[in-house]
Protein backbone atom coordinates (compact mmCIF):
# COMPACT_ATOMS: atom_id res chain seq x y z
CA UNK A 1 0.00 0.00 0.00
CA UNK A 2 1.53 3.08 -1.31
CA UNK A 3 -1.29 5.30 -0.05
CA UNK A 4 -0.64 5.21 3.45
CA UNK A 5 3.54 4.69 3.58
CA UNK A 6 4.67 7.86 4.40
CA UNK A 7 1.96 9.04 7.10
CA UNK A 8 2.97 5.42 8.78
CA UNK A 9 6.79 5.72 8.30
CA UNK A 10 6.27 10.17 9.47
CA UNK A 11 3.78 8.61 12.51
CA UNK A 12 6.76 6.09 13.40
CA UNK A 13 9.24 8.82 13.01
CA UNK A 14 7.43 11.09 15.10
CA UNK A 15 6.73 8.37 17.84
CA UNK A 16 10.15 7.77 18.24
CA UNK A 17 11.60 10.66 18.73
CA UNK A 18 8.88 12.57 20.68
CA UNK A 19 8.71 9.25 22.87
CA UNK A 20 12.33 8.99 23.34
CA UNK A 21 12.36 12.81 24.58
CA UNK A 22 8.91 12.00 26.66
CA UNK A 23 10.61 8.87 28.38
CA UNK A 24 13.53 10.78 29.43
CA UNK A 25 11.45 13.66 31.05
CA UNK A 26 9.11 14.55 33.65
CA UNK A 27 5.26 14.67 33.25
CA UNK A 28 4.75 18.24 33.14
CA UNK A 29 7.42 18.27 30.54
CA UNK A 30 5.57 15.44 28.28
CA UNK A 31 1.98 16.93 28.74
CA UNK A 32 3.98 20.02 27.01
CA UNK A 33 4.90 17.41 23.98
CA UNK A 34 1.46 16.28 23.89
CA UNK A 35 0.58 19.87 23.59
CA UNK A 36 2.76 20.40 20.82
CA UNK A 37 0.10 17.93 18.71
CA UNK A 38 -2.68 19.73 20.26
CA UNK A 39 -1.67 23.22 18.74
CA UNK A 40 -0.27 21.94 15.57
CA UNK A 41 -3.51 20.66 14.76
CA UNK A 42 -5.38 23.86 15.73
CA UNK A 43 -2.99 25.54 13.28
CA UNK A 44 -3.24 23.57 10.90
CA UNK A 45 -6.52 23.55 10.60
CA UNK A 46 -7.10 27.40 11.01
CA UNK A 47 -4.75 28.13 7.78
CA UNK A 48 -7.00 25.76 6.11
CA UNK A 49 -8.92 29.04 6.35
CA UNK A 50 -7.66 32.13 7.11
CA UNK A 51 -4.35 30.64 4.93
CA UNK A 52 -5.34 28.96 2.08
CA UNK A 53 -8.89 29.97 1.79
CA UNK A 54 -8.20 33.39 2.90
CA UNK A 55 -11.27 33.84 5.15
CA UNK A 56 -10.42 35.55 8.49
CA UNK A 57 -11.85 33.45 11.19
CA UNK A 58 -11.40 35.11 14.88
CA UNK A 59 -13.61 31.78 16.29
CA UNK A 60 -11.50 28.72 16.14
CA UNK A 61 -11.37 28.47 20.18
CA UNK A 62 -15.10 28.33 19.65
CA UNK A 63 -15.07 25.05 17.85
CA UNK A 64 -12.41 24.06 20.03
CA UNK A 65 -14.47 24.23 23.44
CA UNK A 66 -17.02 22.10 21.61
CA UNK A 67 -14.44 19.74 20.42
CA UNK A 68 -13.69 19.11 24.23
CA UNK A 69 -16.24 19.61 26.10
CA UNK A 70 -18.07 16.92 23.94
CA UNK A 71 -15.45 14.32 24.33
CA UNK A 72 -15.46 15.44 28.45
CA UNK A 73 -19.02 14.90 28.57
CA UNK A 74 -19.03 11.50 26.55
CA UNK A 75 -16.21 9.77 27.97
CA UNK A 76 -17.38 10.89 31.32
CA UNK A 77 -20.73 9.14 31.10
CA UNK A 78 -19.91 6.23 29.30
CA UNK A 79 -17.53 3.62 30.68
CA UNK A 80 -14.28 4.12 29.62
CA UNK A 81 -12.61 0.89 28.82
CA UNK A 82 -9.23 0.18 30.56
CA UNK A 83 -7.09 -1.73 28.46
CA UNK A 84 -5.80 -2.04 24.69
CA UNK A 85 -9.96 -1.12 24.34
CA UNK A 86 -9.32 2.66 25.13
CA UNK A 87 -7.97 3.62 21.78
CA UNK A 88 -10.73 3.02 19.81
CA UNK A 89 -13.03 4.10 22.07
CA UNK A 90 -11.21 7.47 22.22
CA UNK A 91 -11.03 7.37 18.30
CA UNK A 92 -14.90 7.11 17.98
CA UNK A 93 -15.37 9.84 20.54
CA UNK A 94 -12.64 12.06 18.80
CA UNK A 95 -14.16 11.89 16.09
CA UNK A 96 -17.84 12.63 17.16
CA UNK A 97 -16.32 15.66 18.51
CA UNK A 98 -14.68 16.61 15.33
CA UNK A 99 -18.37 16.02 13.42
CA UNK A 100 -20.42 17.71 15.78
CA UNK A 101 -17.61 21.01 15.86
CA UNK A 102 -17.98 20.28 11.51
CA UNK A 103 -21.79 20.59 11.52
CA UNK A 104 -21.58 23.53 13.97
CA UNK A 105 -19.49 25.26 11.64
CA UNK A 106 -21.63 24.41 8.66
CA UNK A 107 -24.29 26.04 10.41
CA UNK A 108 -22.00 29.17 11.45
CA UNK A 109 -19.97 29.25 8.09
CA UNK A 110 -23.21 28.94 5.53
CA UNK A 111 -24.62 32.24 6.67
CA UNK A 112 -21.36 34.12 7.96
CA UNK A 113 -19.39 33.63 5.04
CA UNK A 114 -21.02 35.99 2.50
CA UNK A 115 -19.29 38.20 4.94
CA UNK A 116 -16.09 40.27 3.82
CA UNK A 117 -13.03 40.62 5.70
CA UNK A 118 -12.98 42.37 8.73
CA UNK A 119 -16.63 41.50 9.07
CA UNK A 120 -16.13 37.77 9.31
CA UNK A 121 -13.66 37.94 11.59
CA UNK A 122 -15.94 40.17 14.02
CA UNK A 123 -19.12 37.77 13.06
CA UNK A 124 -16.60 34.81 14.17
CA UNK A 125 -15.34 36.48 17.54
CA UNK A 126 -18.87 36.69 17.97
CA UNK A 127 -19.40 33.25 18.08
CA UNK A 128 -16.21 32.30 20.02
CA UNK A 129 -17.48 33.85 22.51
CA UNK A 130 -21.25 32.83 22.74
CA UNK A 131 -19.92 29.14 22.73
CA UNK A 132 -17.74 30.56 25.74
CA UNK A 133 -20.40 32.35 27.96
CA UNK A 134 -22.95 30.25 26.91
CA UNK A 135 -20.54 26.99 28.42
CA UNK A 136 -20.00 29.18 31.85
CA UNK A 137 -24.14 29.68 32.13
CA UNK A 138 -25.60 26.07 31.12
CA UNK A 139 -25.33 23.81 34.46
CA UNK A 140 -25.30 21.05 32.26
CA UNK A 141 -21.68 21.88 31.02
CA UNK A 142 -20.45 22.72 34.44
CA UNK A 143 -21.03 26.14 34.76
CA UNK A 144 -17.51 28.35 35.30
CA UNK A 145 -16.10 25.16 37.04
CA UNK A 146 -16.06 23.00 34.38
CA UNK A 147 -15.95 19.18 34.14
CA UNK A 148 -12.69 16.87 35.73
CA UNK A 149 -11.89 13.62 35.70
CA UNK A 150 -12.49 13.12 32.15
CA UNK A 151 -10.29 9.59 31.95
CA UNK A 152 -6.93 9.71 30.64
CA UNK A 153 -5.02 6.95 28.58
CA UNK A 154 -4.29 3.84 30.64
CA UNK A 155 -1.30 2.04 30.42
CA UNK A 156 -1.20 -0.89 28.17
CA UNK A 157 0.14 -4.10 29.19
CA UNK A 158 1.32 -6.86 26.27
CA UNK A 159 1.78 -10.33 28.92
CA UNK A 160 4.61 -8.27 30.79
CA UNK A 161 5.54 -6.05 28.22
CA UNK A 162 4.33 -1.99 29.13
CA UNK A 163 3.38 0.59 27.15
CA UNK A 164 3.18 3.34 29.53
CA UNK A 165 0.42 6.20 29.39
CA UNK A 166 2.37 8.80 27.92
CA UNK A 167 3.57 6.90 24.91
CA UNK A 168 -0.27 5.57 24.61
CA UNK A 169 -1.35 9.27 24.58
CA UNK A 170 1.68 10.23 22.62
CA UNK A 171 0.27 7.72 19.92
CA UNK A 172 -3.48 8.69 19.51
CA UNK A 173 -2.15 12.22 19.66
CA UNK A 174 0.58 11.49 16.34
CA UNK A 175 -2.16 9.60 14.82
CA UNK A 176 -4.57 12.67 14.33
CA UNK A 177 -1.86 15.18 14.01
CA UNK A 178 -0.45 12.99 10.91
CA UNK A 179 -4.40 12.33 9.76
CA UNK A 180 -4.73 16.04 10.17
CA UNK A 181 -1.55 16.89 8.05
CA UNK A 182 -1.40 14.73 5.14
CA UNK A 183 -5.61 15.24 4.89
CA UNK A 184 -4.78 19.06 4.30
CA UNK A 185 -1.96 18.37 2.58
CA UNK A 186 -3.56 15.63 -0.05
CA UNK A 187 -6.84 18.27 -0.52
CA UNK A 188 -4.34 21.53 -1.30
CA UNK A 189 -2.87 19.43 -4.13
CA UNK A 190 -5.91 18.35 -5.85
CA UNK A 191 -8.65 20.32 -7.26
CA UNK A 192 -10.89 21.29 -4.59
CA UNK A 193 -7.70 22.81 -2.92
CA UNK A 194 -7.00 24.70 -5.67
CA UNK A 195 -10.60 25.84 -5.87
CA UNK A 196 -9.36 27.16 -1.90
CA UNK A 197 -7.09 29.21 -3.53
CA UNK A 198 -8.67 30.68 -5.97
CA UNK A 199 -11.17 32.12 -3.68
CA UNK A 200 -8.28 33.77 -1.48
CA UNK A 201 -6.83 34.68 -4.84
CA UNK A 202 -9.91 36.65 -6.59
CA UNK A 203 -13.06 35.32 -5.91
CA UNK A 204 -14.91 37.24 -9.50
CA UNK A 205 -11.94 35.35 -11.03
CA UNK A 206 -12.66 32.10 -9.47
CA UNK A 207 -16.83 32.47 -10.40
CA UNK A 208 -16.40 32.96 -13.83
CA UNK A 209 -13.97 30.10 -14.17
CA UNK A 210 -16.53 27.80 -12.52
CA UNK A 211 -15.77 27.88 -9.02
CA UNK A 212 -18.93 27.39 -6.41
CA UNK A 213 -17.12 30.20 -4.03
CA UNK A 214 -19.69 29.87 -1.43
CA UNK A 215 -19.53 26.00 -1.77
CA UNK A 216 -15.65 26.42 -1.49
CA UNK A 217 -15.73 28.52 1.46
CA UNK A 218 -17.97 26.68 3.74
CA UNK A 219 -16.06 23.45 2.70
CA UNK A 220 -12.82 24.93 3.83
CA UNK A 221 -14.77 25.91 7.11
CA UNK A 222 -16.29 22.73 7.98
CA UNK A 223 -13.06 20.72 7.54
CA UNK A 224 -11.47 23.40 9.69
CA UNK A 225 -13.86 23.04 12.30
CA UNK A 226 -13.57 19.29 12.24
CA UNK A 227 -10.26 19.35 13.07
CA UNK A 228 -10.71 22.27 15.84
CA UNK A 229 -13.19 19.66 17.69
CA UNK A 230 -10.18 16.93 17.46
CA UNK A 231 -7.91 19.41 18.77
CA UNK A 232 -10.48 20.09 21.25
CA UNK A 233 -10.95 16.35 22.10
CA UNK A 234 -7.38 15.76 22.90
CA UNK A 235 -7.40 18.52 24.60
CA UNK A 236 -9.13 17.42 27.20
CA UNK A 237 -7.93 13.84 27.18
CA UNK A 238 -4.04 15.43 28.13
CA UNK A 239 -5.40 17.88 30.77
CA UNK A 240 -8.44 16.17 31.64
CA UNK A 241 -10.28 18.88 33.00
CA UNK A 242 -12.23 21.65 30.88
CA UNK A 243 -13.36 25.21 31.56
CA UNK A 244 -14.65 27.70 29.46
CA UNK A 245 -11.56 30.05 31.12
CA UNK A 246 -9.38 28.19 28.48
CA UNK A 247 -10.84 28.45 25.52
CA UNK A 248 -11.23 32.41 25.45
CA UNK A 249 -10.72 34.80 22.32
CA UNK A 250 -6.54 34.59 23.54
CA UNK A 251 -6.76 30.92 22.27
CA UNK A 252 -7.87 32.23 19.22
CA UNK A 253 -5.50 34.78 18.98
CA UNK A 254 -2.79 31.71 19.78
CA UNK A 255 -3.97 30.08 16.77
CA UNK A 256 -4.17 33.23 14.29
CA UNK A 257 -0.01 34.22 15.03
CA UNK A 258 0.67 30.61 14.37
CA UNK A 259 -0.82 31.01 10.72
CA UNK A 260 0.53 34.05 10.14
CA UNK A 261 3.21 33.98 12.21
CA UNK A 262 4.42 30.53 9.67
CA UNK A 263 3.56 32.53 6.55
CA UNK A 264 -0.16 32.38 5.47
CA UNK A 265 -0.55 29.37 3.59
CA UNK A 266 2.44 27.00 4.49
CA UNK A 267 1.61 23.85 6.28
CA UNK A 268 5.47 23.47 7.55
CA UNK A 269 5.44 27.15 8.18
CA UNK A 270 2.64 26.79 10.79
CA UNK A 271 4.30 23.55 12.35
CA UNK A 272 7.01 25.61 13.04
CA UNK A 273 5.04 28.52 14.80
CA UNK A 274 3.21 26.07 16.46
CA UNK A 275 5.84 24.99 18.25
CA UNK A 276 7.03 28.34 18.51
CA UNK A 277 3.85 29.09 20.20
CA UNK A 278 3.50 26.72 22.25
CA UNK A 279 6.98 26.38 23.63
CA UNK A 280 7.64 30.48 24.36
CA UNK A 281 5.21 29.98 27.55
CA UNK A 282 7.23 27.48 29.52
CA UNK A 283 10.62 29.45 28.27
CA UNK A 284 9.24 32.66 29.87
CA UNK A 285 8.04 30.69 32.76
CA UNK A 286 11.43 29.71 33.59
CA UNK A 287 12.40 33.63 32.93
CA UNK A 288 9.81 34.69 35.51
CA UNK A 289 12.57 34.78 38.37
CA UNK A 290 14.82 37.51 36.43
CA UNK A 291 11.17 39.72 35.34
CA UNK A 292 9.79 40.35 38.83
CA UNK A 293 6.98 37.75 38.09
CA UNK A 294 5.93 39.54 34.55
CA UNK A 295 4.72 37.42 32.38
CA UNK A 296 6.92 38.79 28.86
CA UNK A 297 4.83 36.18 26.60
CA UNK A 298 2.38 38.91 25.34
CA UNK A 299 4.96 41.72 24.88
CA UNK A 300 7.02 38.82 23.24
CA UNK A 301 3.90 38.18 20.69
CA UNK A 302 3.79 41.60 19.90
CA UNK A 303 7.38 42.19 19.07
CA UNK A 304 7.65 38.72 17.50
CA UNK A 305 4.88 39.78 15.03
CA UNK A 306 5.97 43.64 14.04
CA UNK A 307 9.10 42.19 13.45
CA UNK A 308 8.22 39.85 11.34
CA UNK A 309 5.56 41.98 9.38
CA UNK A 310 7.91 44.63 8.89
CA UNK A 311 11.43 42.09 7.55
CA UNK A 312 9.07 39.27 6.43
CA UNK A 313 5.44 40.64 5.31
CA UNK A 314 4.69 37.28 4.20
CA UNK A 315 5.22 35.22 7.49
CA UNK A 316 8.34 32.93 8.19
CA UNK A 317 7.56 30.35 5.59
CA UNK A 318 5.69 32.58 3.11
CA UNK A 319 3.97 30.31 0.65
CA UNK A 320 6.72 27.55 0.27
CA UNK A 321 7.00 24.48 2.51
CA UNK A 322 10.34 23.05 3.82
CA UNK A 323 10.54 20.39 1.75
CA UNK A 324 10.65 23.44 -1.63
CA UNK A 325 14.22 24.75 0.03
CA UNK A 326 15.58 20.70 -0.67
CA UNK A 327 14.57 20.10 -3.99
CA UNK A 328 17.02 21.26 -6.19
CA UNK A 329 15.46 23.03 -9.46
CA UNK A 330 12.92 24.53 -8.14
CA UNK A 331 13.09 27.72 -10.24
CA UNK A 332 10.44 29.33 -8.28
CA UNK A 333 12.26 30.22 -5.01
CA UNK A 334 13.01 33.72 -5.03
CA UNK B 1 -32.97 29.72 -39.73
CA UNK B 2 -31.40 28.42 -36.09
CA UNK B 3 -31.79 30.07 -32.87
CA UNK B 4 -28.88 32.07 -31.94
CA UNK B 5 -26.25 31.14 -29.52
CA UNK B 6 -26.26 34.27 -27.69
CA UNK B 7 -29.64 36.20 -27.76
CA UNK B 8 -29.38 39.08 -25.39
CA UNK B 9 -33.01 40.78 -25.11
CA UNK B 10 -33.40 44.31 -24.23
CA UNK B 11 -30.93 44.55 -21.28
CA UNK B 12 -30.45 47.57 -18.92
CA UNK B 13 -28.42 47.95 -15.93
CA UNK B 14 -29.02 51.21 -14.00
CA UNK B 15 -26.64 52.38 -11.07
CA UNK B 16 -28.37 54.93 -8.87
CA UNK B 17 -29.06 57.36 -11.47
CA UNK B 18 -26.89 55.93 -14.42
CA UNK B 19 -28.39 53.98 -16.76
CA UNK B 20 -24.85 52.48 -17.83
CA UNK B 21 -26.54 50.04 -20.45
CA UNK B 22 -29.69 51.01 -22.29
CA UNK B 23 -32.37 48.10 -23.73
CA UNK B 24 -29.57 46.63 -25.50
CA UNK B 25 -30.17 43.42 -27.62
CA UNK B 26 -27.81 41.49 -29.94
CA UNK B 27 -27.93 38.25 -31.43
CA UNK B 28 -25.02 36.31 -32.13
CA UNK B 29 -24.56 32.88 -34.03
CA UNK B 30 -22.50 29.97 -33.42
CA UNK B 31 -19.25 30.13 -34.54
CA UNK B 32 -18.91 33.89 -35.34
CA UNK B 33 -16.40 36.10 -34.42
CA UNK B 34 -17.99 39.25 -33.23
CA UNK B 35 -16.94 42.83 -31.91
CA UNK B 36 -17.95 45.01 -29.24
CA UNK B 37 -17.15 48.69 -30.04
CA UNK B 38 -17.65 52.02 -28.01
CA UNK B 39 -16.18 55.05 -26.83
CA UNK B 40 -14.56 54.51 -22.46
CA UNK B 41 -17.43 54.65 -20.48
CA UNK B 42 -20.02 53.34 -23.35
CA UNK B 43 -20.81 50.07 -20.84
CA UNK B 44 -19.37 47.57 -22.98
CA UNK B 45 -17.68 45.96 -19.36
CA UNK B 46 -21.04 46.28 -18.10
CA UNK B 47 -22.36 44.31 -21.02
CA UNK B 48 -19.79 41.33 -20.34
CA UNK B 49 -20.65 41.60 -16.67
CA UNK B 50 -24.52 41.17 -17.04
CA UNK B 51 -23.85 38.17 -19.66
CA UNK B 52 -21.45 36.67 -17.03
CA UNK B 53 -23.87 37.03 -14.32
CA UNK B 54 -21.26 39.74 -12.38
CA UNK B 55 -24.22 41.95 -12.25
CA UNK B 56 -27.94 40.92 -12.57
CA UNK B 57 -29.72 43.13 -15.40
CA UNK B 58 -32.45 45.49 -14.23
CA UNK B 59 -34.12 44.08 -16.85
CA UNK B 60 -34.63 42.28 -19.90
CA UNK B 61 -32.64 38.90 -20.42
CA UNK B 62 -29.89 36.61 -21.65
CA UNK B 63 -30.69 33.57 -23.43
CA UNK B 64 -27.51 31.12 -23.92
CA UNK B 65 -27.98 28.30 -25.98
CA UNK B 66 -31.83 28.36 -25.46
CA UNK B 67 -31.82 28.74 -21.98
CA UNK B 68 -32.07 31.63 -19.76
CA UNK B 69 -29.27 32.76 -17.72
CA UNK B 70 -31.41 34.91 -15.39
CA UNK B 71 -30.77 34.59 -12.02
CA UNK B 72 -27.45 32.33 -12.24
CA UNK B 73 -24.64 32.74 -10.59
CA UNK B 74 -21.42 33.37 -12.65
CA UNK B 75 -20.27 30.04 -11.73
CA UNK B 76 -23.32 28.36 -13.08
CA UNK B 77 -22.83 30.22 -16.07
CA UNK B 78 -19.44 28.62 -16.65
CA UNK B 79 -20.84 25.58 -15.99
CA UNK B 80 -23.18 26.54 -19.41
CA UNK B 81 -20.30 27.38 -21.55
CA UNK B 82 -19.75 30.94 -21.53
CA UNK B 83 -16.66 32.21 -19.82
CA UNK B 84 -14.53 35.71 -20.22
CA UNK B 85 -11.79 37.30 -19.69
CA UNK B 86 -10.89 40.78 -17.56
CA UNK B 87 -10.23 44.17 -18.78
CA UNK B 88 -8.94 44.83 -15.42
CA UNK B 89 -6.47 41.48 -15.93
CA UNK B 90 -7.95 39.38 -12.66
CA UNK B 91 -5.32 36.45 -12.49
CA UNK B 92 -5.20 34.25 -8.89
CA UNK B 93 -1.25 36.33 -8.45
CA UNK B 94 0.16 34.33 -6.09
CA UNK B 95 0.00 30.97 -7.92
CA UNK B 96 1.53 29.33 -10.75
CA UNK B 97 0.85 29.56 -14.31
CA UNK B 98 -0.21 26.61 -14.47
CA UNK B 99 -2.22 26.44 -11.03
CA UNK B 100 -4.20 29.38 -13.04
CA UNK B 101 -4.83 26.97 -15.95
CA UNK B 102 -5.73 23.87 -13.89
CA UNK B 103 -8.35 25.82 -11.46
CA UNK B 104 -10.52 26.24 -14.66
CA UNK B 105 -10.77 22.96 -15.27
CA UNK B 106 -12.19 22.25 -11.90
CA UNK B 107 -15.45 22.11 -12.88
CA UNK B 108 -14.99 19.03 -15.26
CA UNK B 109 -12.99 17.20 -13.07
CA UNK B 110 -14.62 13.84 -11.51
CA UNK B 111 -12.58 12.15 -9.38
CA UNK B 112 -13.94 12.25 -5.61
CA UNK B 113 -12.46 13.04 -2.06
CA UNK B 114 -11.96 9.50 -1.86
CA UNK B 115 -9.79 9.57 -4.39
CA UNK B 116 -8.35 12.21 -3.28
CA UNK B 117 -7.39 11.06 0.09
CA UNK B 118 -6.13 7.59 -1.13
CA UNK B 119 -3.87 8.87 -4.15
CA UNK B 120 -5.97 6.40 -6.54
CA UNK B 121 -5.37 5.54 -9.92
CA UNK B 122 -8.74 7.83 -10.94
CA UNK B 123 -6.97 10.69 -8.93
CA UNK B 124 -3.71 10.55 -10.89
CA UNK B 125 -4.66 10.06 -14.16
CA UNK B 126 -7.23 12.32 -14.54
CA UNK B 127 -4.97 15.32 -12.81
CA UNK B 128 -2.42 13.48 -15.62
CA UNK B 129 -4.62 14.22 -18.41
CA UNK B 130 -5.94 17.91 -17.02
CA UNK B 131 -1.99 18.77 -16.53
CA UNK B 132 -1.62 17.23 -20.07
CA UNK B 133 -4.48 19.67 -20.92
CA UNK B 134 -3.51 22.45 -19.30
CA UNK B 135 -0.09 22.74 -20.75
CA UNK B 136 -0.74 21.94 -24.20
CA UNK B 137 -3.25 25.31 -24.41
CA UNK B 138 -0.15 26.93 -22.93
CA UNK B 139 1.90 25.67 -25.25
CA UNK B 140 -0.41 27.37 -28.11
CA UNK B 141 0.03 30.98 -26.53
CA UNK B 142 4.21 30.46 -25.94
CA UNK B 143 3.53 30.39 -22.35
CA UNK B 144 4.24 26.47 -22.10
CA UNK B 145 7.96 27.05 -20.39
CA UNK B 146 6.37 29.33 -17.92
CA UNK B 147 4.19 26.91 -16.22
CA UNK B 148 6.16 27.21 -13.11
CA UNK B 149 6.58 30.45 -12.52
CA UNK B 150 4.20 33.07 -10.64
CA UNK B 151 1.50 34.42 -12.85
CA UNK B 152 2.37 37.87 -11.24
CA UNK B 153 5.83 37.85 -12.33
CA UNK B 154 4.96 37.52 -16.43
CA UNK B 155 4.87 40.48 -18.20
CA UNK B 156 1.51 42.40 -19.04
CA UNK B 157 1.03 41.16 -22.48
CA UNK B 158 1.84 37.60 -21.36
CA UNK B 159 -0.66 38.10 -18.17
CA UNK B 160 -3.77 38.81 -20.87
CA UNK B 161 -2.64 35.64 -22.95
CA UNK B 162 -2.45 33.69 -19.11
CA UNK B 163 -6.41 34.85 -18.77
CA UNK B 164 -7.28 33.61 -22.18
CA UNK B 165 -5.73 30.10 -21.67
CA UNK B 166 -7.44 30.05 -18.30
CA UNK B 167 -10.68 30.52 -19.85
CA UNK B 168 -10.20 28.05 -22.28
CA UNK B 169 -9.35 25.60 -19.86
CA UNK B 170 -13.28 25.45 -18.90
CA UNK B 171 -14.00 24.20 -22.25
CA UNK B 172 -16.22 27.12 -23.34
CA UNK B 173 -18.64 26.80 -26.31
CA UNK B 174 -18.49 30.83 -25.95
CA UNK B 175 -15.56 33.29 -24.55
CA UNK B 176 -16.30 36.79 -23.87
CA UNK B 177 -12.92 38.82 -24.28
CA UNK B 178 -12.74 42.17 -22.56
CA UNK B 179 -10.15 44.16 -24.31
CA UNK B 180 -7.50 41.60 -24.76
CA UNK B 181 -5.01 43.86 -26.87
CA UNK B 182 -5.00 46.62 -24.30
CA UNK B 183 -1.74 47.88 -23.37
CA UNK B 184 -0.15 45.41 -25.84
CA UNK B 185 2.28 46.80 -29.08
CA UNK B 186 1.68 46.60 -32.25
CA UNK B 187 3.29 43.53 -33.32
CA UNK B 188 1.87 41.66 -30.02
CA UNK B 189 -1.49 42.89 -30.66
CA UNK B 190 -1.30 41.78 -34.17
CA UNK B 191 0.04 37.89 -33.11
CA UNK B 192 -3.09 38.06 -30.56
CA UNK B 193 -5.74 38.85 -33.32
CA UNK B 194 -3.62 35.89 -34.90
CA UNK B 195 -4.44 33.50 -32.34
CA UNK B 196 -7.67 34.40 -31.28
CA UNK B 197 -8.13 33.31 -35.19
CA UNK B 198 -6.63 30.08 -34.83
CA UNK B 199 -8.21 29.25 -31.16
CA UNK B 200 -11.75 30.06 -32.79
CA UNK B 201 -11.35 27.22 -35.36
CA UNK B 202 -9.18 24.89 -33.23
CA UNK B 203 -11.70 25.18 -29.90
CA UNK B 204 -14.66 25.22 -32.03
CA UNK B 205 -15.28 28.44 -30.32
CA UNK B 206 -17.77 31.71 -30.57
CA UNK B 207 -16.05 35.03 -29.50
CA UNK B 208 -17.67 38.44 -28.88
CA UNK B 209 -14.33 40.98 -28.13
CA UNK B 210 -14.20 44.13 -26.77
CA UNK B 211 -11.47 46.53 -28.44
CA UNK B 212 -11.13 49.90 -28.18
CA UNK B 213 -9.18 49.79 -31.30
CA UNK B 214 -11.87 49.79 -34.62
CA UNK B 215 -8.96 49.30 -36.83
CA UNK B 216 -8.12 46.02 -35.23
CA UNK B 217 -12.09 44.77 -35.00
CA UNK B 218 -12.35 45.84 -38.54
CA UNK B 219 -9.60 43.54 -40.04
CA UNK B 220 -11.02 40.44 -37.54
CA UNK B 221 -14.73 40.97 -36.23
CA UNK B 222 -17.55 39.33 -38.97
CA UNK B 223 -20.24 41.53 -36.88
CA UNK B 224 -20.00 44.39 -34.59
CA UNK B 225 -22.21 45.96 -32.37
CA UNK B 226 -21.38 49.95 -31.45
CA UNK B 227 -22.24 51.20 -28.04
CA UNK B 228 -22.53 54.69 -27.30
CA UNK B 229 -23.89 55.93 -23.84
CA UNK B 230 -25.57 52.92 -23.15
CA UNK B 231 -27.15 52.48 -26.10
CA UNK B 232 -26.30 50.71 -29.28
CA UNK B 233 -26.27 53.09 -31.92
CA UNK B 234 -25.16 50.69 -34.50
CA UNK B 235 -24.76 46.66 -35.99
CA UNK B 236 -23.23 45.46 -38.77
CA UNK B 237 -20.49 43.92 -41.26
CA UNK B 238 -17.50 46.00 -40.97
CA UNK B 239 -17.77 47.77 -44.20
CA UNK B 240 -21.15 49.15 -42.83
CA UNK B 241 -19.99 49.75 -39.21
CA UNK B 242 -16.86 52.01 -41.28
CA UNK B 243 -18.96 54.30 -42.93
CA UNK B 244 -22.12 54.69 -40.86
CA UNK B 245 -22.05 58.47 -39.68
CA UNK B 246 -23.68 57.87 -36.31
CA UNK B 247 -20.26 55.39 -35.46
CA UNK B 248 -18.15 57.98 -36.59
CA UNK B 249 -19.56 61.30 -34.96
CA UNK B 250 -19.57 58.92 -31.87
CA UNK B 251 -15.85 58.34 -32.09
CA UNK B 252 -14.67 61.64 -33.35
CA UNK B 253 -16.87 63.18 -30.24
CA UNK B 254 -13.88 61.01 -28.23
CA UNK B 255 -11.37 60.86 -30.91
CA UNK B 256 -8.64 62.73 -29.03
CA UNK B 257 -9.05 59.75 -25.75
CA UNK B 258 -8.20 57.00 -28.17
CA UNK B 259 -4.80 56.47 -28.63
N1 LIG C 1 -20.49 49.01 -10.39
C1 LIG C 1 -20.76 50.23 -10.93
N2 LIG C 1 -21.38 51.18 -10.20
C2 LIG C 1 -21.64 52.40 -10.73
N3 LIG C 1 -21.35 52.75 -11.98
C3 LIG C 1 -20.71 51.86 -12.76
C4 LIG C 1 -20.38 50.55 -12.29
N4 LIG C 1 -19.77 49.87 -13.29
C5 LIG C 1 -19.72 50.72 -14.33
N5 LIG C 1 -20.27 51.91 -14.03
C6 LIG C 1 -20.43 53.04 -14.93
O1 LIG C 1 -21.08 52.58 -16.09
C7 LIG C 1 -20.55 53.25 -17.24
C8 LIG C 1 -20.07 52.22 -18.24
O2 LIG C 1 -18.88 51.61 -17.74
P1 LIG C 1 -18.15 50.42 -18.48
O3 LIG C 1 -19.16 49.36 -18.79
O4 LIG C 1 -17.00 50.02 -17.67
O5 LIG C 1 -17.67 51.12 -19.81
P2 LIG C 1 -16.70 50.58 -20.95
O6 LIG C 1 -16.29 49.21 -20.62
O7 LIG C 1 -17.49 50.69 -22.20
O8 LIG C 1 -15.54 51.53 -20.98
C9 LIG C 1 -19.44 54.17 -16.74
O9 LIG C 1 -19.98 55.48 -16.63
C10 LIG C 1 -19.11 53.62 -15.41
O10 LIG C 1 -18.65 54.63 -14.55
MG1 LIG D 1 -14.44 48.41 -20.23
Amino acid sequence: MKTFKIPIVASLVIILIAGSVGMLANSYIQLILLFLFVNSIMGMSLNLINGYTGQFSLGHAGFIAIGAYFTSIISTSVPFPSGLGALPVAGFITIGSGLVAGLVGYFVGLPSLRLKGDYLAIVTLGFGEIIRVSLNNIPFFGGAIGISNIPSFPELNFGGFIIDRFLVALIFATFWAVTCFFFIWRLLNSSPGRGFLSVREDEIAAEAMGINTTKMKVQAFVISSFFAGVAGSLYAYFTNYVSPASFTFLMSIDAVIMVVLGGMGSMTGCLASAFFITLLPEILRSLKDYTYGIDLRMVIYSLALILIMILRPQGLFGEKEIFHHWRKNDKSTT
Amino acid sequence: MTSPLLDVQNITMQFGGLKAVDSFSMQISKGQLAGLIGPNGAGKTTVFNMLTGVYQPTSGQVVFNSKSLTGLKPYQISHHGLTRTFQNIRLFKNLTVLENVLIAGHQHIKYTWWDIMTLNKSFSLEEKALNEKGKQILNIFGLYEKWNEKASSLPYGEQRKLEIVRALMTSPEMILLDEPAAGMNHSETHNLMELIAKIRKEFNLTVLLIEHDMKLVMGICENIFVLDHGVKIEEGIPSKIQSSPKVIEAYLGVDSETH
